[in-house]
Formats: C-alpha cells, sequence, structure tokens
C-alpha cells in the first residue's frame, strides 16, 4: 500500500550552505563540551542568598500554626516568608486554573507542597533555619483513586472552586471531563463478531531532566527583578509571575538560563516566584538549586491512569466500535490536566478508522503529586491501552497484529472521532510496514566462545543469568499525537530577525524568546535563516522576555511555529533587502524588476542563477530588523457534550518494533531492539530529527519496564523520591534504536514538517509490553511491568 | 561538623576513641548521600582516605586480608582468582565511579542487607579485624558481624580495618536482582560457594532479611545429599530434586519485607532462582575442573 | 576549613569551606568551575564525574576535606588533559569557568559549533558535537570525562565495552545511541593517529 503526499521540495535558498535539510551542528554544542554553557544551577552572583523551600511532611492537612521564629534567628539568615508575607492579594498561580498556592494558605494539599521559603548566606544555613520552622498540621483524610475522589460524601480537595471547568463537571473533584461521541456505538457492537474489553493502568512516569530547577534572582534598581530560569515558556512564567510580585510585567525581566532538559516538567512554575520573592524582601540576589528529591516534589508528572476499552471487530478484521473511559489523577492542583483530557479523549481510538465511538475521559482533583505535562500527555496513556486492545482484537481474530493494524488504519481523509479531517499524509500503514521490514537482531547475541557475556542478557551485570529462562519476543505498536496546541488556544510564535553587514560580511541576528531544552531549536532556527536569507553568518540572540512570546517548548511545536515565525520574519526581511537593493542597484540590470529574485550563498541571484549583488554591498549602511508573530491555522474548542471540532492542527505519526528477551523465571527484562519509524514531514535537521526519536523512544522504555513513582495509597505520600529508587534506563537497558524516517509534506505547515517530539514516546511503551506478552503469554494490563507482574509474586 | 583528617591508623584510633560519635567516611558512597540530602548531620567526620594501609591487600595462604578501603574496582581486576564470589558482587556494585571509590569497609560498616559484598563474604566464610585504641585488635566472624538493620558487631570506639576472607579453594558464584540492568541497588542477592576441601556449601543472602544471613537449613541438606550421593567424588550432575530442595530451602531462609523495591513474595522467588542457577553453575565449575584434573592426571 | 588542591594543574584554595560540602559544591560553588553537574548528588547520575588522582569518582560523593592535597581533573580541563597526554606529559592545563556575566545567557556567535579537528577540544569532546550526542548537554561533561577515561584505557573497546564504561552516566535526552557513535567515532579518529 503506497504511503500518499510527496517530499517538500525547498526552492528558496538551497544552495546556501548549513541550510535547512542538512545536519549542522548545535550552536551551543562546543560550550557544552567544555563546561562553560550556563545552566540556570550555574548561575552566581557576588553576595548572592541561597533560597530554601520547607515543604510540607504530609498530603492533606490544616496547617494550624507556623512559628518562624526560631528560623529567624539563626545567623546568616535574611529571611523567612509565609503566606502571610505575600506582598498582593494575587497568592495564586497556575497555566490554565490558577488553583495552586505561592506559598500554602492554611492548608496543604500534597506531600511537599511549599509552606515557607527561607534565603540564607549558604544553602547549609538555609536548610537547618527551614529545619527549624515550626509547622503544626492537623492531618485530613487523603482523597488518592476514583472511588474516594468520586464519594458522595467525598472530601473535596478546593472547596468553593470557581473556574471556567467547574460549571462542565458532574463533581468538584472532576478538573474537567471530555466526552466525545460519534455514530452509535451500541449499535455497532451488533455487528461486531468478535469484543474484546480490557482494563489498563498506567504508572505516575517523572520527566527526570537532569538539570534541576534553579534559577537566580537578581534585584534592580528600578524595584522590578531579573530571573535568570530553566523553563518552556519564558512569557507563561512572566504573566503568572509578575501579579503575585505586585509588579508590572515590564519590570520583571526574564533571560533564559541553560535548560537541563524539560519533557513537559518546565512548563509549570517551580522556584521562579519563590526566588524573585527573596530578592525582592531582602535586595540581594537569591540564587535556588532543588536537589534531586526535592525535584520530584517540585515539578508535575506524567498522570497516571486508569483506562477501560472495549473494542469490537468482523471477523474478517475490521473494527466496529470502540468505547472507552479514562480517567487520569491529575492530583492535588490543575496544572495542565484540562489539555490532558482533550488530547486522551480525542486520540483515545488512536491511528485507526472507527467510525462509531463513545469516549469519555476525566481528570480528578486528588491529594496525590501534581500531575501535569510530560512528553506526550494524554496520548501516551491512551495509546498504551488501545494497543495492548489491538494485539488483543488481532489473537482473538487469529490474524498478524501488523496486518490487523494495517487493515484499520487511519490515513489521509480520514475523519476523527471528532469530526475533523486529517488532512495531511497519516502514513499509518506504510510506518507499520517499514518497521516490519527492518531485520531482526540476531538470536543469542550475549553467547561468546568466552561463555555468556552478561552484559547483553536480563539482568545485566547482576549476573543473574547465563541464558536460563530467557525468552525471546517481538511487539509492534503505532501512535497518534496532535502538534501545537489545541482547542482554540490562539497558538503563536514571535520572531525578530536582523540581517545588517558586519565585518563586510552579512549576518542574520535571530531573537527569540524560544526555550532551547535541548531539541536544537536553536540549530533549526539558524538553518532557517541561512536558506532564507542566504547567508552563513547567523547569529542566536539569547532568550528573553525582550522579544515577544515564542509560547511553550512542548506539544512538538516549537519547529513548527517558532520555526514558522523565523521563517516569516525572514521573508519579510528577505523583501525588504530585495527593496533596497532594487533601490540601490535596481537600474543596473532589468532582472530586479523582472525576475524572481532570491538570496543565496551571501548574493542576490535570479532563479536562473544570474547573479545580481553581493548582500554586503546591498546592505552596506543600512540594517534591516523586523519582529513579527506568527500562527498556526486556528483550531476549535471541543464541544463539550459531543466532543465535536476540529480541534486539532497537525498529527504526527510514529511505530515501533520491540525486540526483548525475557528472563520469564525472575521477571527481569532486557530490551535488544526497539527499531522505529516515523513520518517527519521534513527533517529540518536529520541527525536531530533521529535524536529525538531515539531519546523519546528511551523514555517510552523506561515507563514500560521501570519508572514510576511510587504513591503510597493510604497517605498519598511519595516513596520513592530519588535516583537510587525511581529508576530511568542506563546505557546497559537501552538497546540499538534503528530510525527510519519518512517524510512527507504536511502542505499546510512551514517546509511541510511535522512535529516530532512526542510521537516516538508514544508507541515505545506499548511495542515493550507487547514484546514481553509475546515472549511470556502473560496478558499485562498495566505498566510498568515489574519483575513481580512477569512472576505471579506482585 | 568537624572535619578530623587523621594520617595514621594509629591516629584513626585515637580520634574514633576521643569522638565516638565520629562518623568514618572512606568512599563516601554512603555518608555523603545522607549529608548532601540532610539525612545526617554528625558531629564529626572521620576521614580515613589518608591511611594508606586500608588500601592494600595480603595474600596468604588460606586467607586474603583485604584493606577496609580497597576499592571494588580492585578487587574485579585482582582478586578473581582468590575471591571469586566477592569479586563479582564487586562487579555488580552501583557503578565504575562508585566501585573506583567504595570498598567492602563501608558495606560493613553500613550494615544495610542492601550492601552488596555481604553475601559474597558469608558464603566465602570470612572475619572481620576491627581496632580500638583501648582494646586493640579483634576478629569478628562474619556469621556473627550482622546484629541487626543496619545494625553490626562495632563498638563505638572501633573502626573496620580489613576482612580476611578464606581464599576460594573451589567455584563461587554471585547473583543479585535489581529492576535495571545497570548501577542498581539489590532487590534480593544470593552468594554462593563450594568448598571441595571441607566437602561443604556456604551461602548468602542479601536484601530478604533485616540482616545479611546464611540459609543454613538449606546448607545442611545441601551437604548431607552431597555427601548421601557421593557427588563430591563421583562428579555427577546435581538432580535436580536436590536443586529444587536447596533453592526451597534458601527462599525459606528469607525473611524479606514488601518494599518500593520489590515484594516479599518475589524476594523469596527470586532467591529461590538465584540458588538454583548458582548452584548449577559452580557444580558444573566443579565437574568441569575435576574433569580437567582427571585428565591431566 | 580551608582546603588546597590541584585543579586541571592550577593549585586552588578554598577557603570557609563548611565540613559538609562536597567536591563537587567547592568546584562549582567556590572555584568558578560549575562544569561538573549536579543533577543527582547522590551518585546515581555521573554527571559530576571528574578524575581523582586519575580515577573516575562522583565528585559529590568526595567530601571536600578528603579532595585535600590531591589533583583534580575536571570537563573544564579536559582538552588540555587530553593533548598533554597526546604529548606524553602530565596531567596539567588551565581552567576556565562561567563568570557571572557569562552567565547571564550563552550567546552562539557567528557559526555553529565546527566539526573535524584543529579546535582545541580534546577527541571526545569532538566527537560528541559531531555524532550529535550532545541535546541538553547537562550529563555531557561527566559522559566526556568518563568516556575520555574509557579510551585512555581501552583504545579499541567494544560496544559491551562501551555501554559497561557509561553504565554510571545517566543521560535523559539521547538514548544513547549519539553517545554510542560519538565514543566509537572518538576511538576510531583515535586509531587513525589523527
Amino acid at each position: 500500500m503506497p504511503a500518499n503526499g510527496a517530499p517538500t521540495k525547498i526552492t528558496q535558498g538551497y544552495r546556501t550552505k548549513g541550510g535547512i535539510g542538512e545536519s549542522t551542528l548545535r550552536p551551543d554544542g562546543t560550550l557544552k563540551v567544555t563546561g562553560e554553557f550556563a545552566y540556570s544551577s550555574d548561575m552566581w552572583h557576588e553576595d548572592m542568598l541561597w533560597g530554601q523551600i520547607l515543604r510540607s511532611t504530609v498530603a492533606h492537612a490544616e496547617i494550624v500554626s507556623i512559628d518562624t521564629s526560631e528560623a529567624l534567628a539563626l545567623p546568616g539568615v535574611y529571611a523567612v516568608m509565609t503566606y502571610d508575607d505575600l506582598p498582593t492579594e494575587v497568592k495564586n498561580y497556575g497555566l490554565e486554573i490558577q488553583d495552586t498556592p505561592v506559598l500554602a494558605h492554611g492548608k496543604v494539599r500534597h506531600h511537599g507542597e511549599p509552606v515557607a521559603i527561607v534565603a540564607a548566606d549558604h544553602p547549609e544555613t538555609a536548610r537547618r533555619a527551614a529545619a527549624k520552622i515550626k509547622v503544626d498540621y492537623r492531618e485530613l483524610p487523603v482523597v488518592t483513586d476514583e472511588k474516594s475522589a468520586l464519594a458522595p460524601d467525598a472530601i473535596l480537595v478546593h472547596e468553593g472552586r470557581d473556574d471556567h471547568h467547574s460549571g462542565h463537571v458532574p463533581h468538584p473533584n472532576i478538573v474537567h471531563r471530555q466526552p466525545i461521541v460519534r455514530g452509535n456505538a451500541d449499535e455497532a457492537a451488533r455487528r461486531a463478531d468478535v469484543i474484546v474489553r480490557g482494563e489498563y493502568t498506567f504508572g505516575m512516569q517523572d520527566q527526570a531532566f537532569l538539570g534541576p530547577e534553579s534559577g537566580l534572582a537578581v534585584p534592580e534598581e528600578d524595584g522590578g527583578v531579573h530571573l535568570y530560569i530553566a523553563t518552556q515558556w519564558l512569557h507563561s512564567d512572566l504573566r503568572q509571575i509578575a501579579p503575585v510580585l505586585g509588579l508590572p510585567e515590564e519590570k520583571v525581566r526574564m533571560t533564559l538560563a541553560g535548560v537541563g532538559g524539560a519533557f513537559g516538567g518546565r512548563e509549570d512554575l517551580s522556584m521562579q516566584i519563590h526566588a524573585c520573592l527573596l530578592a525582592l524582601r531582602t535586595g540581594k540576589p537569591v540564587k535556588i538549586v532543588y536537589n534531586r528529591f526535592e525535584s520530584f516534589f517540585g515539578h508535575v508528572h506524567r498522570h497516571p491512569a486508569k483506562l477501560y476499552y472495549e473494542h469490537g471487530a468482523t471477523k474478517d478484521g475490521k473494527l466496529t466500535h470502540m468505547k472507552c473511559r479514562i480517567v487520569l489523577d491529575g492530583g492535588a492542583y490543575a496544572s495542565a490536566s484540562p489539555a490532558v483530557v482533550g488530547n486522551a479523549s480525542s486520540l483515545s481510538v488512536g491511528p485507526y478508522v472507527v467510525d462509531d465511538v463513545d469516549i469519555e475521559a476525566i481528570a480528578l482533583y486528588t491529594n496525590n503529586p501534581p500531575c501535569g505535562a510530560m512528553r506526550g500527555f494524554g496520548a501516551v496513556q491512551a495509546c498504551f491501552a488501545y494497543e495492548a486492545q489491538m494485539d488483543k482484537l488481532a489473537k482473538k481474530l487469529g490474524m498478524d497484529p501488523v496486518e490487523f493494524r494495517q487493515l484499520n488504519a487511519m490515513e489521509q481523509g480520514t475523519i476523527m472521532p471528532t469530526g475533523q479531517p486529517v488532512d495531511s499524509p497519516a502514513p499509518v500503514a506504510e510506518l507499520l510496514r517499514r518497521v516490519k521490514a527492518m531485520p531482526l537482531p540476531p538470536e543469542r547475541q550475549w553467547e561468546s566462545s568466552e561463555g555468556a557475556d552478561v552484559r547483553q542478557l536480563p539482568g545485566g551485570l547482576s549476573n543473574t543469568t547465563h541464558g536460563e529462562g530467557v525468552v525471546r519476543g517481538v511487539g509492534y505498536a503505532v501512535g497518534i499525537k496532535n502538534v501545537g496546541f489545541s482547542e482554540g488556544f490562539d497558538d503563536y510564535s514571535t520572531a525578530k530577525v536582523r540581517m545588517e553587514v558586519v565585518g563586510g560580511e552579512p549576518v542574520a541576528t535571530v531573537h527569540t524568546a524560544m526555550a532551547e531544552v535541548g531539541q536544537g531549536g536553536v540549530t533549526v532556527h539558524a538553518q532557517i535563516a541561512r536558506t532564507e536569507l542566504g547567508v552563513t553568518q547567523v547569529t542566536i540572540h539569547p532568550a528573553d522576555t525582550q522579544v515577544g512570546s515564542a509560547g511553550s517548548t512542548s506539544a512538538s511545536r516549537q519547529t513548527y511555529v517558532t520555526g514558522g515565525a523565523v521563517k516569516n520574519a525572514c521573508e519579510l526581511v528577505r523583501e525588504k533587502v530585495l527593496e533596497i537593493g532594487r533601490r540601490k542597484f535596481g537600474s543596473y540590470h532589468p532582472a530586479w524588476a523582472t525576475a524572481e529574485l532570491l538570496l543565496e550563498g551571501g548574493k542576490v541571484v535570479t532563479d536562473g542563477g544570474e547573479v545580481l549583488a553581493d548582500l554586503a554591498d546591498v546592505l552596506e549602511g543600512e540594517a534591516v530588523e523586523v519582529e513579527e508573530e506568527w500562527r498556526h491555522r486556528p483550531t476549535e474548542a471541543f464541544d463539550l457534550r459531543t466532543g465535536q471540532g476540529n480541534g486539532h492542527v497537525q498529527y504526527s505519526f510514529a511505530a515501533h518494533r520491540a525486540v526483548v528477551e525475557v528472563d520469564t523465571e525472575l521477571g527481569l527484562v532486557k530490551v535488544i531492539e526497539l527499531a522505529c519509524a516515523q513520518d517527519v514531514g521534513k527533517a529540518l535537521n536529520p541527525l536531530s530529527v533521529i535524536g529525538q526519536i531515539q531519546g523519546g523512544t528511551t523514555q517510552g522504555l523506561g515507563v514500560a519496564v521501570m519508572e514510576e513513582i511510587i504513591v503510597d495509597p493510604k497517605t498519598a505520600k511519595v516513596r520513592n523520591p530519588s535516583f537510587t529508587d525511581y529508576l530511568i534506563p542506563t546505557i546497559l537497558d537501552t538497546p540499538t534504536i534503528p530510525v527510519d524516517v519518512l517524510e512527507l509534506a504536511d502542505e499546510h505547515a512551514p517546509y511541510g514538517l511535522r512535529g516530532i517530539g512526542e510521537a516516538p514516546t508514544l508507541s515505545s511503551t506499548p511495542a515493550v509490553l507487547a514484546a514481553i506478552r509475546n515472549a511470556t503469554g502473560l496478558e499485562l494490563n498495566r505498566t510498568p511491568v515489574r519483575p513481580e507482574h512477569l512472576t505471579g509474586t506482585a | 561538623m568537624d572535619f578530623l583528617r587523621p594520617a595514621s591508623w594509629e591516629e584513626a584510633l585515637a580520634a574514633k576513641a576521643e569522638h565516638p560519635t565520629a562518623v568514618p567516611i572512606a568512599g563516601g558512597t554512603d555518608v555523603m548521600v545522607e549529608i548532601n540530602f540532610d539525612h545526617r548531620r554528625p558531629e564529626y567526620l572521620l576521614d580515613l582516605n589518608r591511611i594508606g594501609d586500608l588500601y592494600e591487600w595480603e595474600v596468604g595462604e588460606d586467607t586474603v586480608r583485604l584493606g577496609a578501603s580497597v576499592p571494588y574496582t580492585k578487587i574485579m581486576e585482582n582478586l578473581r582468582a582468590e575471591l571469586p564470589g566477592l569479586a563479582l558482587a564487586s562487579h555488580t556494585v552501583a557503578s565504575p565511579q562508585i566501585r573506583n571509590r567504595g570498598g567492602v569497609g563501608g558495606n560493613l560498616g553500613t550494615a544495610s542487607p542492601a550492601g552488596d559484598a555481604h553475601p559474597a563474604l558469608l558464603a566465602a566464610g570470612a572475619e572481620v579485624e576491627v581496632a580500638s585504641a583501648a582494646r586493640g585488635t579483634r576478629l569478628i566472624p562474619i556469621d556473627a558481624f550482622y546484629t541487626g538493620v543496619k545494625r553490626n558487631a562495632l563498638q563505638p570506639d572501633e573502626l573496620i580495618r580489613a576482612v580476611h576472607v578464606k581464599k576460594a579453594d573451589g567455584p563461587q558464584q554471585y547473583s543479585k536482582v535489581g529492576t535495571r540492568n545497570a548501577m542498581v541497588i539489590a532487590v534480593c542477592a544470593f552468594g554462593l560457594a563450594l568448598h571441595p576441601g571441607t566437602r561443604t556449601v556456604r551461602t548468602g543472602i542479601g536484601s530478604a532479611a533485616p540482616t545479611p544471613v546464611r540459609a543454613r537449613t538449606a546448607e545442611e541438606f545441601l551437604n548431607a545429599a552431597l555427601e548421601e550421593g557421593g557427588f563430591w567424588d563421583n562428579g555427577k550432575i546435581i538432580t535436580p530434586s536436590v536443586a529444587k530442595q536447596f533453592a526451597e530451602l534458601c527462599s525459606a531462609a528469607c525473611n524479606p519485607i514488601d518494599d518500593v523495591r520489590g515484594t516479599a513474595g518475589y524476594r523469596r522467588h527470586a532467591v529461590g532462582v538465584m540458588a538454583r542457577r548458582t548452584l548449577t553453575w559452580t557444580w558444573e565449575s566443579y565437574r568441569g575442573a575435576r574433569r580437567t584434573t582427571e585428565g591431566a592426571a | 576549613m580551608r582546603v588546597n588542591f590541584t585543579v586541571n594543574g592550577r593549585p586552588q584554595e578554598a577557603d570557609d569551606v563548611w565540613e559538609g560540602e562536597s567536591l563537587l559544591y567547592v568546584l562549582r560553588e567556590r572555584l568558578g568551575l560549575p562544569g561538573s553537574k549536579n543533577a543527582c548528588e547522590q551518585g546515581e547520575c555521573g554527571s559530576c564525574t571528574v578524575r581523582l588522582d586519575g580515577v573516575p569518582v562522583c565528585s559529590c560523593l568526595v567530601a571536600a576535606g578528603q579532595a585535600e592535597g590531591r589533583d583534580v581533573v575536571t570537563v573544564e580541563g579536559l582538552a588540555d588533559f587530553a593533548k598533554q597526554r597526546a604529548e606524553g606529559g602530565c596531567a596539567t592545563g588551565a581552567c576556565g569557568g562561567t563568570s557571572l556575566d557569562e552567565a547571564k545567557g550563552w550567546q552562539a556567535k557567528g557559526t555553529d559549533s565546527q566539526t573535524g579537528e584543529g579546535t582545541g577540544l580534546s577527541p571526545v569532546q569532538q566527537a560528541f558535537i559531531d555524532a550529535g550526542a550532545v541535546q541538553c548537554g547537562f550529563c555531557t561533561p561527566g559522559l566526556l570525562v568518563a568516556s575520555d577515561e574509557l579510551l585512555e584505557r581501552n583504545p579499541n573497546p567494544t560496544d559491551a565495552d562501551i555501554r559497561e564504561a557509561l553504565s554510571g552516566n545517566l543521560c535523559r535526552c539521547t538514548g544513547y545511541e549519539k553517545i554510542m557513535d560519538a565514543v566509537r567515532l572518538a576511538a576510531a579518529r583515535q586509531s587513525e593517529g589523527v
């Protein structure tokens, strides 16, 4: 089955070196390998203080009293602040719903909630002072799951709630609910020859970015503050910070410091407001750096979920209907829960054609840790469940699991359950074909002349097997993720591009507020500027709030939206440059007026290749600068009853094949290979594209076999907030990840590109689970799967 | 907090006598984590890094006297023949960086049931050499060393100087279960040593009871079964029923808990699997060695 | 307390060190060498890896006082360290650091990171850039120190050797594939004598 769609053809600037489509190297690479790149935790200022946060030791309690006197009396302590010290009437913040207290107000709602903050001259002094603050808690019962949250007499996590979702949810402990109904699932079920049902559990995953939450707030002479911070979206932070400080936004200057990974975990504020409050209170620069323990409490996690699915199919393998109910645990504060609900519901059917669906997704308020954005949110949880269902159906029908998926795969033109047509290439069947066609890794690679190489066996260096009990399994999965902000959000980016002559050379400067979190946006922006402006020298200006918003580095959107904004600004700059050229040199050659003109290799050329002028001559004495917002096509909200609406702007697809070896006696898993095929529309930087796919794949592997924040159901307290007990894959856990990149242009997107960052995180997990099921014959309805689940000792 | 930096063993003992609450720090791989995370604020830190003796080992006729601070990397690289079980255990310790710093003294001092060295020491047979300024040196049999959860037989004024481990007189094996293929704390661990000289088998179990323990009933059963069947002499394959019962008795020797790293049920199960496998590996190795010897004879 | 030791070939003195401070803290906060990273401070991630008397260790688990009189090489000194090793010299070199002004935001000037040789970087540093092994880069300094030491010990490592040697260094961005490529590339270039 041939894929529809065609690759993008680049006409502008394709002869300029270092443009799009090349694997140019990171502009920050040299600084990063020499240790000179300044991450947010590397900031240092003469005379700076260290901030420390005191966090709740219980999950749900009334605060009877807080006594800070002993802490304040400690030498070296400059300030201790609680809720009572907040300077304005704005005391809460939040991405969408402002329900999160800057400091606890009379009550804590989750384990690790910030209660008080301290500034001192040494981190140890600050820690000692925080330990001397006496907080008297009166503990309350905890809400931890759907049953306790929705009971008729349930304790309300937020009493007197009044936000834009509270009016339509059936219970105040539900943050948001999104049903989607299309066709008639009950009626369609009668056509089904087989029906499968499943109940699935998805564990709480942590982003586990390596650079801890940190930053430096420097008070400024005008009464404002300058914050150097690692975040995903400077302007969103600014919008939440300024009102709490009682400052106008222009007095809160923000500069992006080096970001040590994000993966969604820096969408919400962490220490930003606390550092600014302490800096303004003490008049001194204040640095806050979380340690790893605190980091587990300092950011939201991926929503754990319960997913209840029913699918039917005819005996010739066509899906008849799907019903599902997805219950996401949002924890104590809303964070991104509403958007997660939107994604989970609208993508719950997966990349398949099902005309008759009955879908419901909800997010709960509980006393568990707050959950919000993490790579692929909403879609990740759903993919784990619907892909398990696909395997069950194929098995019941006696069909090959890949062929069964291909038979039902969506394609361009398919109508989503939301009623939205898929209007760009959707090569689902082709991706599955490609991933299946890759050669399988050889069997028993651990065998060597000197015996078994335990490093290549389940258990690795722990020497648990020399081959005993080891069984190989292969599994497949494919997923669908939306790109960009959806549901009617005004999702725009701003880019400022300047072109001038420096030292006789034409140079472009690109200035955006885009958070470079490692994804390589800075590399791509320079490439776009080269392609569009025909220069080799491009300077990437540090990201700050001196330029308009670039939106969030999330939702696989930055290359699309801020990349689009850079392209757009470059096009406007190019027009101005050509205007100058016509003014200066138009009379020398008629082609200035008649031909299609390009900027290439530092020159103005005709589309026939004739050189008209050097850019250096055109720009001599004249700089051109444009700052402009750019938007993708608008989207619509989903109807709150039917879920209908053109909610998404673009979809992204990836497929995986996992090959695992399982020590079936000990329940230990070694992933041997995780092959991926993904359509990226256009690979602006192929090296970065592959890096994103391999990284996303590995995060999916992690939540398949090891990653889970464990919350005690009785106390709602986190039991494993450390890298000793929250395990992420090491290099010995990570297999080879061959990647097959498909480039089918989306004609609506800049260069035809497709957002790529998240899709590989979706299908990786269910592929690994499918492979483990294939090896063991077990049903395995939860992830991560632990040795207990494989050995019947849970 | 005070940082004490003795330059010699005598100075270290004197410092420990003067400040019995002083926390010894060598590789720092336990102590520094506790300090970094504010779990511990000792009044005194007693740095043992400058005491060269602690980094040395001597291979004697029957035992290896292993300095308390000899890093695991050195054990892996240099003592694989003499202390194969401990060398295998060393290889499972955390990461290369940790193995470059940590030594057996730290494992013994912390006495966590999850310490990787313990099962290997229990299986091989060892004595812990400890000393105090007041009473000099004494040797504590490894079987008497672990007294409770993270508790050992040391007096407050004593420091661990070395461990005397019996040189292997037969094959030894070590297995550890973790939920990751590297850099993982033991969910449970198992060490097994064949001692053809005395025709005995010794075991060690980690992370499956409040302290590291031996599976004594399992050892007794196996010793008797090997003796009765003449296995030491005839070099036959151990019958599956014997291996199975040995494994079950090893599981029964566990007294584990449910925690974030694993369930009690899994730990019991996994110890049984490791017991059976390590018995098979060591016995195969013993049989192979016998055949080679007979072939040469 | 006061601590004296050598960092990247240069004698250093730190005053008023709190006894519970780690070597990592002293390097980062007192000596202006923040290249060694603070991802976990519990020896689980390897981002703070330095050479202590030549041996790779987690500097977060070395008490500052334990470094007294000893020789430390950090990522900031890696290029010089590798250069002098190649020239047969001892491990000395200059150290840089991130001053406050520099810390106010990085700026990429002119062109992208340069590929190939002659850039003043050590072979592993260059290979990490060339192979795309750097994304957010927070794990990079520790991985570079560990990789450099691996190739010093074992110039032609197998894939399993590389994985074992780097098993104490967590990376969250790359999925490790490009890191494997980088170490293979550095080994290959090294064996070609470039």
